[in-house]
């Protein structure tokens, strides 16, 4: 069964609602999925992933897909459509992977760890969406590890981006 | 002009460009031979592919005379043939489905080869290859010139045109060098294309890279724009040909070269094309 990737504890609601007033632990990914009012909404595919600045494989963190839908065109179809995602990493995965993917997540805030024991380093965060009838975005957001901190914003089909 | 004389004429072009389609490897003409995939880059197996194949104007914009189907091969990633479905020609294209069953890199495409020119016999001229015309003689292909032919004068064409499908993991198996005619190894993967890192190819010619070829990569979707953008490079002392794209989309990229070795001793020129359709995207 695919993990979810969230590690808050706390269920989709709770997270959404009360992330303020949840302490985020150190190194953690804080992700705002925005509301978006349209006639036709569906939830965004995310991606993150981190790549070494001095070049080397992408580490995906999380991918959060329509993990459920199956048949001819299963929900697993569509992830090229995180479209660099899927180019710097994405394909390498066999999909569901353990504590990586899981399933897409409605408008909200969501706390991701960043994975343990990753070298010390420069890094570049990198989280991809990309919305069924809707747009794509991705957004960088540079880290040292360890004490990786700072956040980036997104304009349409993604929020902040906060590291901590 | 009357209708129908327009028509016959329409018509006429139409097979003409054909008929030199089938012998050169670049149709003099503006027409241009292209095949488009519905998708380049899959997540796995278990889907199918739609295909789209013409002779145009603008690229991919169907507007002149259908891909003929019987001449299309599909390479799947680990050498084998693939097996082309519901395939259908309708008046300005043609269309097929492939269903992608195999991991890695597929090849969709065309390979042509052969010899058009004359001879005389007899003292008269006589074509080879081409399309029949009524008063002109004309033989098939090499095999059909008789022993007492003089003045022969033949020029060899090798043309391949394709596209590229992966699904899951890219593989090379696609791009193993036949050793014949003009062939691309990329350094970019047709597949991997971004449109803020350019592009780079090498081409070979029988198997060696090949200086000085002319390269050209064209956008589709001319009708919604001024200018047909089309960027034209040459190959370095490697082979290597760098494409900066100037705008993310499917692109036709073209390239065509010459030379004096032709396989047939009696042919003094050859003529190569090797032609692709690749999907930049927006980074």
């Amino acid at each position: 069964m695919p993990r979810l990737a969230i590690r808050t504890g706390a269920g989709v609601l709770a997270a959404s609602t009360i992330a303020a007033a949840v302490p985020a632990h150190a190194e953690t990914i804080r992700v705002t999925i925005p509301r978006i009012k349209v006639a036709e909404y569906h939830a965004p595919y995310v991606a993150a992933w981190l790549e070494p600045a001095a070049g080397g494989t992408a580490r995906t963190v999380f991918v959060w897909y329509d993990v459920k839908k199956k048949g001819a065109e299963p929900g697993s179809k569509w992830l090229t459509d995180l479209r660099t995602w899927w180019r710097k990493g994405g394909r390498r995965l066999k999909l569901p992977a353990d504590g990586v993917s899981g399933a897409t997540r409605a408008p909200g805030t969501y706390d991701i760890p960043l994975p343990k024991g990753l070298p010390k380093g420069a890094y570049v965060l990198k989280v991809e969406a990309a919305r069924e009838t809707g747009g794509r975005e991705i957004v960088s957001l540079p880290i040292t590890v360890p004490g990786a901190s700072g956040s980036t914003t997104g304009k349409t089909e993604l929020g902040s981006v906060t590291i901590r | 002009m009357t209708a129908r004389r327009r028509i016959a004429r329409l018509a006429l072009a139409s097979t003409l460009s054909l008929a030199s389609l089938a012998l050169t490897a670049a149709p003099a003409s503006a027409h241009r031979f292209w095949l488009v995939p519905s998708a380049t880059t899959l997540s796995g197996t278990g889907q199918t592919v739609s295909f789209d194949g013409a002779i145009s104007n603008d690229l991919f914009n169907p507007d002149h005379v259908a891909m003929p189907l019987e001449i299309l091969t599909i390479v799947k990633p680990d050498g084998s043939k693939g097996e082309m479905l519901n395939a259908t020609k309708a008046r300005h294209r043609s269309t097929f489905d492939v269903a992608i069953d195999q991991e890695g890199t597929w090849w969709i495409g065309v390979k042509r080869e052969g010899y058009s020119g004359k001879f005389m016999l007899n003292g008269e001229e006589w074509r080879v290859g081409g399309r029949p015309r009524k008063g002109v003689k004309r033989v098939a292909g090499l095999d059909d010139i008789p022993a007492g032919a003089t003045q022969v004068e033949l020029v060899e064409s090798l043309s391949t045109n394709g596209t590229f499908v992966t699904a899951g993991m890219p593989n090379d198996e696609a791009f193993a060098p036949s050793g014949k005619g003009l062939e691309i190894q990329p350094l970019t993967h047709p597949d991997e294309l971004v449109s803020n890192e350019p592009g780079r190819f090498r081409f070979l010619i029988d198997g060696k890279p090949a200086a000085g070829v002319k390269v050209t990569a064209v956008p589709g979707s001319k009708q919604f724009r001024s200018s047909e953008m089309v960027t034209t490079v040459e190959t370095d002392g490697e082979g290597i040909a760098t494409i900066a794209w100037p705008t993310p989309g499917m692109y036709w990229i073209d390239a065509q070269a010459e030379d004096t070795n032709p396989a047939e001793p009696r042919a003094g020129k050859r003529r190569m094309g090797y032609t692709l359709t690749a999907e930049v995207v927006a980074p």
